[in-house]
Formats: structure tokens, C-alpha cells, sequence
């Protein structure tokens, strides 16, 4: 298998050093950036399979890197923020960030959200059907199975369901979600995301209480997983 | 602020004139009995009373009312300011002069209490920042040391048999960890006392905050026998996860600093009368009755309680639980244990009961 390349984005020496020497060990290849320049410079003449970017860069807003490098590079992104702000998290997110991690995160978080991130860059984008562990979707037939046995979902279940499958790992702002499965004028109803993540999570974990693969991201929104 | 003041102000002014004009009142009835000279000592005596309650400038206004009546109700020839005899006026020089001695004393006399009042709250603060210090820098040197003196002997790594380079290893790893903590707790109180503290409510599903604020626990929460109580029509409430998790999150890793392993944890919630109703309770030793009062308090801590904490966790709760203009009482359970309570009136939700759509 051909080694992943990972691009640091940090200015601060010792989080460069740790992370080089961490995920070099997990046999990824990976350069380091100091500045916002730096790292879009970098992007722009080699473009790695993934990105850590710290949001508190010297030269150019954490926020600005984002949209900049999202208007033509589609890799994941992953945020590292010292910053445990929701608020902060969210527009990086909105912004076109897969996921983000708080600092000081355990090492085994990192690698876990970076095999995450990888995943779906490897995926098939027009398979029609999505195995997520226990779970499997049938996007062309919109049907859902957990075990091989068929469930019953309503059309908004499916449809906040294959939006979810479609975004697997990555963490899904509540106003996207609502944006998406219920269209622009109910991005502010969080009651009825609620109610469906619930009612959606009673019918395909095993413990709805313990959920594994609709996880809840505190104040920010929900990240599917396909474990 | 100013008008309260200003109020009080008036309200001194009203009280020495009403005091003085009754007193005076009572002189005019029983003069014929007394004689106007017992008048006088019957107004200084108000006069000294004022001056135990109210501000000097009150206080003279009073002295200087009443020895203006005393003459002009008492002295013979009596209704006009003229003093007949010789000693009459001297009389009224010396009232006069010993109710502002009177005024000026008892007023000095209050200057000095509340001077010795303040010295007191000053060596208070004091002794209450030096326990702070003193609490602080132990829990934050504590782990910083280990980790010092680990890694600098990691660096002579050839003196060390693989276990103990094991060992020093888990020591750094639970230092950092304990580090992390104060450090977020200090950070939560900063955020709390920053003034630009502003808290987001959203629709909340309790029972997922409940659950997910466990699930961080694991793997430790499992040796504790756990129980979960949420009726299942719960309706949404309008609550700050974040904060609410922190809230939880303090209460429990509280109960699990102070209680054995293998006792009971047993979080409830409703909803009573549209009000969430969030209870924490758990089979320790209980809270000792006579401290209760004071475990939301900043920076206290239970008497010989186990260290490794700042004494931050309960007010930080209790600060992020009255953001919500909601409360927290603590009581300690009958036979054992303590019940944390925690009330939040708050928008409540029943969309969750209409079906499938």
C-alpha cells in the first residue's frame, strides 16, 4: 500500500516535532509547515492525502487557510485548535474542515481521526452501496440493512441516514444537517434533529443509550462512524 | 447605586426630624410634670440615640434642631428664641454644645469599628489568597515535578531496567493528565469570571447528554455499579450542552475522587413543572453536614479530603448551573451517600411525542 502523505500545518516547534515523530512511527509520510504560507506554498506543489492545520497561525487566520484551500483542494482537513470554543469549531467546520481535534488530544484520538479521514478518500464515490460495519445502505435502492435484516425508515430517517453514510467520519454541523435533510428555512429547528437522531439511533445501534455509529459532537453537531 | 444611597441619605434626614419633633411633642404634654430643664436631657438622650444609627451630618441637623425647640418651646418666655434669665442661656450654650460632642464622638467611634471591620476582611482575603497559592501550587508543581524528574532520568536510560523506564513512563502519563485537569478547571473559572462569558442554548435531548458525558468516563465508570433513570417521554429542553456536560462531568469525576470503586452512581432527570430536574447521587461517606454550605465555594476543599483536586470542579458547576438561572443544592442521603439537585427553569419541548412524520 502505497504511504499516505500528511501535511503539519503548526507553529509551534515542539507540536511539529511531536506529530512528525508520532505519526512517522504509523508509517505515513509527513512534512511540516510553520506559517499559513508555508502550507499552502507546500499544498500547491505537492498536494498530501491529508492536512492538520492548526487554527492559531502567525500570518493568516486558521479560518482564511480554510477557505482558501478549499476552493480546489478536496483532501481531508483536519482542525487542531487549542481553543475548545464550539463556536470556533463550527465555522471551521462550516468552513470545510472533516474534523477537528482539541488540544491536548492522546495520540491514539489522532491516528483514529486520521484513519477516519483516509477512509472515505479511498471509497468508491459512485458505489451504490455503503457498509458501515453492521450497517449497510443501499443508496440506489434506498433500503437499509443492520445484519443482513432489513429496517423500516421513514423518508426523513433515510434521508438524514444516506447523508450521514455519505459523510462518514466526518463531523456534521447541526445547521448543515438541518440545511441539507430539511431545507434552508428550518436551519434554526435543532428540536426536530433531536427528535430524528433519536428516533434514527432506536433503530440501528444495538444500544441507542451507547451509540457507535451516530456520535454526538457536544454543541457542535454528530460524526458517523462505520466502525 | 447612587440612588440607594441618596435614598438612604433622605431617609436618615426624616428619621432625626420625626425623632426629634415626637420627642419634642412628648416634652410639650408632660412640661407641667417635669419642669423644661428634665425637656432638655430628655432630647440630648435623643439626640445620642440618633448618633448610635445615623450619619454625622443627620446627626447635627438633630442637635441643632432640637436645642432651636428647647428654646423656642421651653425656655421661659416660652414661644419666642429670647432666653429670659442668665442661666437659662448658659444652659442652652452647653445643650448645644455637649449634643454635638455627643454627635462627633459616637460618629468617631463608628469610624474606628468599621476601620477595624475592614482590617479584618483585608486579613481575610489574605489568608484565603495565601490558601489558594498554596493549594494551587501544590496541585500544579506536583505533577510538573514528576514530569521533570522523569524525563531527566528517561534521558540516563541506560541506568534503568525496562520496568522502571515502564513506570516512569505511567507517571508522566498521569501527571500530564492530572495537569490537564486543573488546567481546565482553572480555565472554566477564568471563562466564568471573565465577564464576556456567554452562554448558547439550544434544543437539548437529556438523555443523550446524560449518556454522553458517561460514555467520556469509560473505561473507569464500569468497576461502579451505574444506574440511569429518564422516563422515556422526557421532553427537550433549551440548555447549553457544552456547559451542561461540564456540569456532569464535574459532579461526576467528584464522585468518583470521593467514593469507593464498586458503589453505586445513580443520575436521574425530569421534567417538573417545565422545569429540568438533573440529580446526581452516589453511596460515599456523604459531605460532612457542618461544611455543606461551603463545598461551592471557590477554592474549598472538604477537610482531609484525598488531594488532586483545586477545589474548583463544585463552583465551577454550581457557576455554569446559575448561568442557566438554574440551582444546586447538596444534601447528604439518610443512611449514605450525597444528593446533588440541580433545578433549571428552562424551554421545554414536547415535539419529540408527535410520531414519525
Amino acid at each position: 500500500m502505497n504511504k499516505a502523505s500528511i501535511l503539519i500545518i503548526d507553529d509551534e516547534a515542539q507540536i511539529r516535532k511531536l506529530l512528525t515523530i508520532t505519526l512517522e512511527s504509523y508509517d505515513y509520510h509527513v512534512e511540516a509547515a510553520r506559517t499559513a504560507k508555508e502550507g499552502l506554498a507546500a499544498i500547491a506543489s505537492h498536494p498530501p492525502d491529508l492536512v492538520l492545520l492548526d487554527l492559531g497561525l502567525p500570518d493568516e487566520s486558521g479560518h482564511d487557510v480554510l477557505r482558501h484551500l478549499r476552493e480546489w483542494y478536496s483532501n481531508p482537513i483536519i482542525i487542531l485548535s487549542v481553543q475548545s470554543m464550539e463556536e470556533d469549531i463550527v465555522k471551521a467546520l462550516d468552513n470545510g474542515a472533516n474534523d477537528y481535534l482539541v488540544k491536548p488530544f492522546r495520540t491514539g484520538e489522532l491516528t483514529a481521526r486520521i484513519r477516519l479521514a483516509l477512509r472515505k478518500v479511498q471509497q468508491d464515490e459512485n458505489n451504490p452501496i455503503g457498509e458501515f460495519g453492521d450497517l449497510t445502505i443501499d443508496y440506489a435502492a434506498r433500503t437499509v440493512k443492520k445484519n443482513s435484516v432489513v429496517i423500516k425508515l421513514t423518508a426523513t430517517e433515510y434521508t438524514l441516514l444516506a447523508l450521514m453514510g455519505k459523510n462518514e467520519g466526518k463531523v456534521l454541523t447541526h445547521h448543515y444537517v438541518l440545511h441539507q435533510v430539511w431545507g434552508p428555512s428550518y436551519q434554526n429547528e435543532s428540536q426536530y434533529l433531536r427528535v430524528f437522531v433519536a428516533q434514527l439511533r432506536k433503530k440501528i445501534e444495538t444500544d441507542s443509550n451507547r451509540p457507535v455509529h451516530i456520535i454526538t459532537e457536544s454543541g457542535v453537531g454528530y460524526r458517523f462512524v462505520g466502525k | 447605586m447612587n440612588t440607594v444611597y441618596n435614598r438612604s441619605r433622605k431617609n436618615q434626614y426624616l428619621t432625626s426630624l420625626l425623632a426629634i419633633l415626637s420627642v419634642a411633642a412628648v416634652g410639650f404634654a408632660i412640661e407641667g410634670f417635669v419642669g423644661y430643664r428634665v425637656i432638655a436631657f430628655l432630647l440630648l438622650v435623643t439626640v445620642s440615640i440618633l448618633a448610635m444609627f445615623l450619619d454625622i451630618i443627620p446627626v447635627i441637623i438633630a442637635a441643632a434642631l432640637s436645642a432651636l425647640l428647647w428654646d423656642l418651646l421651653f425656655i421661659p418666655p416660652r414661644f419666642t428664641f429670647t432666653v429670659g434669665t442668665t442661666e437659662d442661656r448658659f444652659l442652652l450654650l452647653m445643650y448645644f454644645i455637649i449634643a454635638l460632642i455627643h454627635a462627633v464622638l459616637t460618629h468617631k467611634i463608628r469610624e474606628v469599628q468599621k476601620e477595624v471591620r475592614k482590617r479584618e476582611e483585608k486579613a481575610n482575603a489574605i489568608k484565603f489568597y495565601n490558601t489558594l497559592l498554596n493549594s494551587l501550587s501544590h496541585e500544579l508543581r506536583t505533577p510538573i515535578t514528576t514530569i521533570i524528574g522523569a524525563t531527566d532520568n528517561l534521558m540516563n536510560a541506560d541506568k534503568l531496567s525496562e520496568k522502571d523506564k515502564t513506570e516512569l513512563l505511567s507517571e508522566i502519563s498521569i501527571a500530564s493528565m492530572r495537569l490537564n485537569q486543573q488546567v481546565e478547571n482553572l480555565l472554566g473559572m477564568s471563562r466564568l469570571e471573565s465577564g464576556v462569558f456567554k452562554i448558547k442554548k439550544d434544543w437539548c435531548d437529556v438523555r443523550e447528554l446524560v449518556y454522553t458525558t458517561l460514555q467520556r468516563f469509560e473505561p473507569t465508570l464500569s468497576n461502579y455499579r451505574v444506574s440511569v433513570f429518564i422516563p422515556e417521554n422526557l421532553p427537550l429542553f433549551k440548555l447549553d450542552f457544552g456547559l451542561m456536560e461540564q456540569v456532569l462531568h464535574n459532579l461526576i469525576s467528584n464522585a468518583l475522587q470521593h467514593t469507593e470503586v464498586g458503589t453505586d452512581i445513580i443520575v436521574k432527570a425530569d421534567c417538573i413543572d417545565d422545569k429540568l430536574l438533573l440529580t446526581l447521587s452516589d453511596s460515599g461517606k456523604g459531605f460532612p453536614e457542618e461544611e455543606i454550605h461551603r463545598v461551592f465555594d471557590k477554592f474549598y476543599r472538604v477537610q482531609g479530603s484525598r488531594p488532586g483536586g483545586t477545589g474548583l470542579g463544585l463552583s465551577i458547576v454550581k457557576g455554569f448551573v446559575e448561568a442557566h438561572h438554574g440551582k444546586i443544592t447538596l444534601t447528604n442521603l439518610p443512611l449514605r451517600g450525597a444528593l446533588f439537585i440541580i433545578e433549571i427553569p428552562t424551554e421545554v419541548s414536547y415535539i419529540n411525542h408527535l410520531k414519525n412524520e
